[in-house]
């Protein structure tokens, strides 16, 4: 019972600093690492909440973190092909420097 | 933090902070108020005869939530499409030297990756395993071959995105099939099921394997004509 909550307040605290610093961090490649540190939290959550007692585990968490790896790896090549991309494009590797960017060209 | 930062944006973080933080409390309240005993690990143990398979994961996977997989694989082709279409092909390759030990410690370790993939893909029936386990390790075998210049990667040619697709047609079709003799979409017949589950896992374990290697080599699976530090032979 313990160990659960341990590994769910984990899950949880992994989830919110990674939360934090999808906001706060402004360099694109931080939020994508704060965007797995999340994904990290909601797989450990997901882990520990199939822990059954001393029985099986419950297979149906696990199935979905097993899909769930295989996402995020394909969504994170996704974002930092995009982010390549970006940057070779326009030199900008923050959101704000984008913006600021496309009201000069406008200006 | 930088002491030329405007003030405006440190207040920001530390009210995301707060805000984080106190987002943590309450998720933290909610999971440890959460009801026990409500999993559906009972339900999933007592179907697991008809399912074809003894791991009650790999059941769950390819045959009791099966379009979770069916989804998940087209996400992964969807993904290397994209990341193709973004780098064009005109992915530019850092010139690098091949490290000899690597080389050499490749040799023995790509053989030996085939051969725990393919152990984890036939373990999967009936033990943890299956075939996102193997697709892992044959997709890093396979990156593993490439970084250290292996003969076998430099000969990957179109039909390597073929069978990027492989895994996502046979599920399909296989999925599609019941439904002509009156059956859910997803519902193999029990008889057949596990030879059904065997064949998907097969071909999944190579698409991932492929996808994976596509996604790291920038969404193109041919490598580079030229190692500028490659073997000579």
């Amino acid at each position: 019972m313990t160990q659960e909550i341990i590994y769910s307040i984990g899950g949880v605290l992994l989830f919110c600093i990674g939360l934090y610093g999808l906001i706060a961090c402004e360099h694109l490649f931080r939020k994508i690492l704060s965007f797995n540190i999340m994904g990290g939290g909601v797989f450990l959550f997901l882990v520990s909440i199939a822990l059954n007692g001393d029985n099986t585990p419950d297979p149906v968490p696990h199935a979905m973190v097993l899909t769930g790896i295989v996402v995020t790896v394909s969504a994170t090549a996704f974002a930092l092909a995009l982010l390549r991309r970006i940057n070779s494009g326009t030199g900008a590797e923050t959101l704000g420097r984008l913006e600021q960017d496309a009201s000069d060209l406008d200006g | 933090m930088k002491a030329d930062e405007p003030a405006e944006k440190i207040t920001q973080r530390i009210l995301t902070a707060f805000f984080a933080a106190g987002l943590a409390l309450v998720l933290a309240m909610a999971v440890t108020d959460l009801p026990e005993g409500v999993g559906l690990s009972g339900d999933a143990q007592e179907s697991l005869k008809q399912s074809g398979v003894e791991n009650s994961v790999t059941a769950v996977l390819l045959n009791f939530r099966g379009y979770d997989t069916l989804l998940e694989i087209c996400v992964l082709l969807l993904s290397v499409l994209g990341v193709m279409t973004l780098t064009n092909g005109r992915i530019r390759r850092p010139e690098y030297s091949i490290d000899p030990l690597l080389h050499v410690l490749a040799r023995v370790l790509v053989p030996l990756m085939v051969l725990v993939s393919g152990y984890l893909l036939y373990e999967g029936s009936y033990a943890p395993g299956g075939a996102f386990q193997a697709g892992a390790v044959l997709g890093s075998a396979i990156v593993l071959s490439r970084l250290a210049g292996l003969a076998a990667v430099e000969k990957f040619n179109r039909a390597f995105l073929v069978a990027a697709m492989l895994g996502f047609a046979v599920f399909l079709i296989i999925a599609v099939i019941p439904l002509a003799y009156g059956r859910n979409f997803i519902e193999y017949p029990p008889e057949y099921a596990g030879i059904l589950i065997f064949t998907i896992e097969a071909s999944l374990t190579i698409s991932i394997a492929i996808i994976l290697y596509s996604l790291f080599s920038g969404g193109s699976a041919i490598p580079s004509r030229s190692h500028p530090g490659g073997r000579k032979n």
